[in-house]
């Protein structure tokens, strides 16, 4: 009788089955184990069965352990459990909750010997009624098959069972078979399952380019034919002519390594230049961009300094405007007043102006400016000077070589073409003037080519100064004298007080002849070859004189402006002004036009032009405009352009206006028949002398010096 | 005719007056100038390195040469010889070194 051998948690074994491990006799062993079981087991029924079996022999193997009957009756404990013995003891994983290593509580003991999958669906199931659906009508026609016999098997069963009864169950199953089949076999093509991801395949072919071969051949690299004779002598040879030129280089290389230094030197140089040079080539480019950038931003500007005529001067014959076009200023120049406009004598889009100070306590530095019309938002060149510029003047020839005189006194030419923006004349300590130098004037290149200037200043000189090879020479042409003020000196000696130059102009055609106007109001007319009294004085204004100008047609007509409100037009034959006007502030400037005898302008502080024509009015301006943008501005200087209509005007904020004249302004005179007379001097300075005979009295002879 | 382009005179033997010069002498070449100089300096250091095998110099030469330049040198190392050769322009080298070996060197596909 098999025994159950139920896990039993323990086992008692005895050596005598530690004997049946060793399998010699597996009868035996089944005995044996059995005998043991049926020791313990107390329902040792299966006793007497195995009387009929073979008497029990022991075999023993030959290396079977020899134990006493002792040691055979020890009893071993052995303790089967469930636990897999493959599996760890204590496995250790780090918690993230808590942030520490902890011992897993329970361990999987369960070990998998051996697992298969099987392949067997159940009927009912969802992947069986699909794999039904897929086999199709072969499947459900045996299965229909299977039903059939199964109703012949039930029929046969159930004999209990009435034909009808069998009938309307085979009808009904029969039925059941038939929608089933028909809807196996329906269901078979019609229900294909759609596939989600079913792409619709299509495909098409392009056209392949058929194929062609080319082929060329490159022409081999070029060979040459070369043949010589290898052999002692000829090795000899050549080493021998080779020594001989050897030793002739080596005295000559003394003699020459001098030569090969400075080419080296040369080589260096040039390398250097080169991205000097690209980078002179960037700037040429660079400021032709930026005069387009300019022209493109400003281009109305541009278009009405050209085109634009004020419709307005049609309808009234006395009035003329001024068009504000560009505006110059440099964010250096803010702070500082312009106090001198030139227009290029050559260039005529090109015009210098000087900013410093008329304040006399505060002196910030100087700069002198040059700007083009063609680039109003920034000057083509600037030079900064250690002390603020009064007076700047350009050479008639040599278009960039300018005179700068400065508040302390100094005066310098500078050259713009050059890089470093130093004076290449300067004058020197003992040399300056005492005072601010207020008026600087070319003059024409003397005997010896040299060029030179003159300057007046407010310590009462006239100085030229010349260019002689590095060092500007000073010579006094002329002191100021006052001459009613003689006061006696400390040792009896008569001190002469010297007036303060403010402004001085040469006659345009008797070069000789000059105009110097005074801080007292004084015109003094001079000669530069009479160093030592005036041709004559006169007294022009209550107070100080701050231009004057001769005019550019008429050879005996001046004009002077002054502090005093007035503006004064004289015949320098007569003592007594010809013309004055009252322009209701200080007048800054005053400027002939260079197109017509009879035009003239005026700037005052309180920020006017006023423009004359005494053609038209010999009373009242025909324009009196107003030009500075803030109030409190104050125009310092004005100017003509030579060529074009224009007018600068600068101003004590460091901003140069630039205005085009009306046409009114700028009238040239028309014969009868309306077309234009040309306009040569002669016609000016007939046109002038018959507005001056109007108001000339019985001319006053000349007072005898 | 083109002259040796190191200056280094090693005067092996001075016997009665009869002087050997060593140093590398370039006879012909249509090299440029990088070129040349290399191939020299390669040739003088074969020709040191195996100085009783010319054939092996010339082999190490050449080897050297169609690794370096490109494809089909062929090389000349020997005390006595004559030769014409149709070369690539731009791709020949005659020198002489050692005071009495001649090696020329050029390229021909």
């Amino acid at each position: 009788m098999p025994k159950s051998k139920s896990n039993k948690s323990q086992v008692k074994t005895s050596s005598k089955s530690r004997k049946a491990a060793v399998a010699v006799k597996p009868k035996q062993e089944n005995i044996q184990e059995e005998e043991t079981f049926t020791a313990d087991d107390p329902d040792a029924l299966g006793l007497g069965f195995d009387d009929w079996l073979q008497p029990r022999q022991l075999i023993k193997p030959d290396d079977q352990l020899e134990l006493t009957d002792a040691e055979l009756k020890e009893e071993f404990t052995r303790i089967l459990d469930a636990c897999n013995p493959n599996a760890a003891k204590n496995l250790i994983r780090f918690n993230f909750s808590e942030a520490s290593y902890k011992q897993l509580a329970s361990i999987e003991q369960l070990a998998f010997h051996f697992s298969m999958d099987g392949c067997v669906l159940h009927k009912e199931s969802d992947a069986a009624r699909r794999q039904a659906t897929m086999h199709g009508a072969s499947v459900t026609a045996t299965s229909s098959i299977v039903i059939n016999v199964d109703e012949a098997a039930e029929e046969d069963d159930e004999t209990k069972q009435t034909s009808e009864e069998a009938e309307t169950q085979q009808q009904p199953q029969q039925q059941q078979q038939e929608p089933r089949a028909s809807s196996a076999k329906g269901d078979a093509p019609t229900t294909k399952i759609a596939n989600q991801f079913n792409c619709s395949e299509r495909a098409a072919q392009t056209y392949n380019n058929p194929f062609r071969d080319h082929g060329t051949q490159t022409e081999p690299p070029p060979r040459a034919v070369f043949k010589a004779n290898v052999s002692q002598w000829e090795i000899n040879d050549a080493y021998a002519v080779d020594f001989e030129s050897q030793q002739q280089k080596t005295k000559e290389k003394p003699k020459a390594t001098s030569g090969k230094g400075g080419d080296k030197t040369r080589r260096k140089f040039s390398a250097v230049e080169n991205p000097g040079e690209e980078l002179f080539r960037v700037a040429a480019t660079a400021r032709i961009v930026e005069r387009m950038v300019n022209q493109n931003t400003y281009d109305e500007i541009a278009q009405d300094f050209k085109y634009w005529e004020d419709p307005m001067d049609g309808t009234s014959d006395q009035e003329g405007t001024l068009l504000p076009l560009w505006r110059f200023a440099y964010e250096r120049t803010k702070r500082l007043a312009v106090t001198s406009l030139r227009w290029n004598p050559l260039y005529s889009d090109m015009f210098v102006v000087g900013h410093g100070s008329y304040e006399f306590t505060k002196q910030p530095r100087g700069v002198v400016c040059c700007y083009s019309l063609k680039n109003p938002s920034h000057p083509e060149q600037t030079i900064a000077t250690s002390c603020g510029v009064t007076c700047v003047d350009i050479h008639p020839t040599l278009p960039h070589t300018i005179a700068v005189g400065r508040y302390d006194g100094g005066v310098a030419i500078y050259d713009i073409k050059e890089r470093p923006r130093k004076p290449i004349y300067e004058s020197s300590a003992e040399s300056k003037h005492a005072d601010p130098v207020w008026q600087i004037k070319w003059q024409r290149d003397d005997v010896d080519d040299n060029i030179n200037f003159i300057s007046v200043s407010s310590d009462g000189r006239v100085c030229l100064w010349t260019a002689v090879k590095c060092e500007l020479a000073c010579t006094e042409v002329i002191q100021l004298l006052i001459a009613d003020a003689v006061s006696d000196g400390p040792d009896g000696t008569q001190l002469r007080t010297l007036g303060c130059g403010t402004t001085i102009d040469f006659h345009p055609t008797q070069t000789q002849m000059y105009l110097v106007g005074t801080e007292e109001g004084k015109i003094h007319k001079c000669l530069l070859s009479y160093s030592n009294r005036f041709l004559q004085t006169y007294d022009a204004h209550q107070m100080a004189v701050y231009g004057v100008q001769w005019n550019p047609f008429h050879p005996n007509v001046f004009i002077s402006c002054s502090a005093d409100w007035s503006v004064k037009i004289w015949d320098h034959t007569q003592t007594e002004p010809s013309f004055t006007f009252d322009l209701g502030s200080v007048v800054g400037d005053v400027a002939w036009a260079p197109h017509s005898s009879t035009v003239f302008a005026a700037c005052t502080c309180d920020g006017r032009v006023h423009v004359y024509d005494l053609s038209v009015s010999k009373h009242s301006a025909l324009c009196c405009q107003t030009v500075v943008q803030k109030k409190n501005t104050k125009l310092t200087h004005i100017a003509f352009n030579p060529v074009n209509p224009i007018i600068l005007a600068g101003d004590d904020r460091g901003a140069v206006m630039s205005l085009k004249l009306s046409p009114n302004l700028r009238k040239v005179k028309c014969d009868k028949k309306g077309q234009r007379l040309e306009s040569s001097p002669e016609t000016e300075v007939a046109k002038l002398d018959k507005i001056l005979d109007v108001v000339r009295e019985t001319p006053k002879p000349l007072k005898d010096m | 005719m083109a002259e040796g382009a190191e200056v280094k005179k090693e005067e092996a033997q001075a016997d009665s007056g009869r002087r050997i010069h060593t140093y590398p002498l370039i006879r012909h070449s249509d090299m440029n100038e990088e070129m040349r100089t290399e191939s020299m300096e390669l040739c003088v250091t074969a020709c040191e390195k195996f100085a009783n095998n010319n054939e092996n110099a010339a082999k190490m030469i050449k080897e050297a040469m169609d690794k370096r330049f490109g494809a089909s040198w062929h090389v000349i190392v020997g005390e006595g010889y004559g030769f014409e050769v149709t070369h690539e322009v731009k791709n020949l080298l005659y020198m002489f070194f050692g005071g009495n070996m001649g090696i020329c060197v050029w390229k021909c596909a």
